[in-house]
């Protein structure tokens, strides 16, 4: 099919030009008024000078995952369903004192080890997901990069401190069926 | 005011060569740092609503000798099956055709290198020897990319040697000499209708010429929309593709270089080149300013190449070659017909 011929063929340059260079002006000289030609990119762009300056992170962005250990079962769900194998769990059963009084010893599993490795994460938040427990969230912490590779390997210590970091959980949207999660404090 | 400036010293003639290669060699590296820095680095990211390099020095005005330095840090690789010898040549064959067009650059009446009588000839046949060593460098690399890079290079060049060429033809027609102070002059000496006011800038006479030029300078440089031959998202870097350190550096520098040339070229052809309006040629004054005013008149046409380049995305290459030869040569031949015709006219 032939392409329609354009009226005015040189048009679309013009224009493409026309706003690089507005871009660019705007950018160079962002004030108005009086101050118009005082030059201050810094506020014109629309860039964030990263480490001078951080950006408003959105609510459940995915930086780090915590981990609650009260709340872990060593139920393993999370370390199956991970797609990368990144999380290590180790854990042995040990006896607790009854709920009640004059009631048997409950058997319990409790974590030796809790390792995920971020090195080989690929943030997906399946193990988030699926936690039974809620021993799991996401915070926006992302600020954790580590000059030796094996560094990124977050024990089980490394993890409960991010949990500090989990900020409140933000509703979700009217109507959706995802569970609400309590972030345990 | 002008008795003030005269050097009260007369300079023999080797002291003169030696004040004008180093001249010619600070121009040469000062222009091509000043585009990369102000138009590269800053003006494209003004033009993309960012900052640009803003950690090394001042608002990032160190950026570029910090690239450099890292380049130089780098490891000149050869490649295994790369032609060693022809490998490392290239880049230098490509600088040089660089160097040498500034040779015929007239700074002002008498800051130049060399006053040929066929200066702009030498200036565009010199420019073309580039092509030769970017298709040494294709060829050399040993890898398909660099040597598919290098042939579209060569096809791209050669065929916008031609509209470039052409365009300086409607030029020299109407100042009547290849000498590029004769060009200058004649800018300088003309006049608008009978008003000499500020005599006649051949942009005014000749803009078709003016704007294919700039638009074969695009293609010459092998800058957006024009960059083909570099094309990354097709085959990798073109003939660059296989070189590291301070070789890259070297084309990178080259092809910054070559823009400011080219720029310079335009701007003695086309904007009156060093020339000021209501100052005689011959004040010795001009030896100082002539040189800033080139440099500005050079920065103008260098920001309408950046811009450009900053604004459109990359042709189809069966594109490019119809676009030169089916629109931009037809162009400037009608632009030579209309100039000589004019030119006996008047």
């Amino acid at each position: 099919m032939p392409l329609p011929k354009p009226k005015m063929p040189l048009r679309g340059l013009f224009i493409g030009m026309k706003i690089t260079l507005q871009t660019g002006l705007r950018t160079f000289f962002p004030r108005r008024g009086i101050k118009t030609l005082i030059p201050a990119p810094s506020l014109g762009a629309h860039t964030v000078q990263y480490p001078h300056e951080t950006e408003a992170l959105a609510p459940r962005s995915r930086g780090v995952i915590a981990l609650k250990i009260e709340n872990c079962t060593v139920c393993m769900l999370c370390a199956r369903s991970c797609p990368d194998w990144c999380i290590y769990i180790e854990g042995h059963k040990t006896k607790a004192p009854p709920r009640r009084p004059g009631g048997k010893e409950r058997t319990v599993s409790a974590l030796d080890r809790f390792d995920i490795d971020y090195a080989l994460c690929m943030y997906c938040g399946i193990c988030v997901e699926v936690c039974p427990f809620e021993a799991l969230f996401w915070t926006p912490e992302h600020e954790y990069s580590e000059p030796r590779i094996a560094d990124l390997l977050h024990d089980i210590n490394r993890l409960d401190e991010w949990m500090e970091t989990v900020p409140d959980f933000e509703p979700y949207e009217a109507g959706s069926d995802a569970k609400v999660k309590k972030v345990p404090r | 005011m002008t008795d003030v400036l005269t050097l009260a010293v007369e300079f023999s003639y080797w002291q003169q060569s030696i004040f004008r290669t180093l001249g010619a060699l600070v121009f040469v590296i000062l222009g091509a740092g000043t585009f990369v820095i102000v138009f590269l680095f800053k003006m494209m990211s003004f033009m993309q609503s960012r900052l640009g390099p803003m950690e090394a020095g001042p608002h990032g005005s160190l950026q570029l000798l910090a690239e450099v330095g890292k380049w130089l840090q780098k490891e000149d690789l050869v490649p295994e099956r790369a032609d060693a010898r022809l490998f490392k040549m290239a880049p230098y064959i490509v600088l040089a055709s660089t160097f040498l067009i500034v040779v015929v650059m007239p700074f002002g009446p008498d800051a130049y290198f060399t006053n040929l009588d066929t200066g702009i000839f030498l200036a565009l046949g010199l420019s073309s020897i580039s092509v030769i060593g970017i298709l040494v460098a294709g060829w050399a690399s040993a890898n398909k990319y660099s040597l598919i890079g290098g042939l579209r290079a060569a096809g791209q060049l050669i065929a916008y040697e031609l509209p470039m060429v052409l365009a300086i033809v409607g030029v020299v027609i109407q100042a009547g000499t290849l000498n590029l102070q004769g060009i200058v002059a004649a800018q300088h000496q003309g006049d608008i209708f009978g008003w000499g006011g500020i005599g006649n800038p051949f942009i005014i006479t000749q803009i078709v010429g003016f704007l294919v030029f700039l638009t074969a300078t695009q293609a010459e440089l092998a800058q957006p929309p024009f960059d083909m031959p570099v094309a990354e998202s097709e085959i990798v870097t073109g003939y660059m593709t296989e070189y590291s350190g301070i070789r890259f550096l070297l084309f990178f520098i080259g092809e910054f270089a070559t823009a400011g040339a080219f720029a310079a070229i335009a701007a003695t052809m086309f904007l009156g080149g060093w020339a000021v309006p209501f100052v005689d040629l011959d004040d010795n004054i001009m030896n100082i300013v002539g040189p800033l005013v080139l440099f500005a008149k050079m920065m103008l046409v260098g920001f309408l190449i950046f811009w450009v380049r900053f604004t459109f995305p990359r042709f189809r290459e069966d594109q490019l070659q119809a676009f030169a030869w089916k629109f931009l040569i037809p162009i400037s031949l009608v632009n030579i017909l209309a100039t000589m015709v004019l030119k006996v006219a008047f």
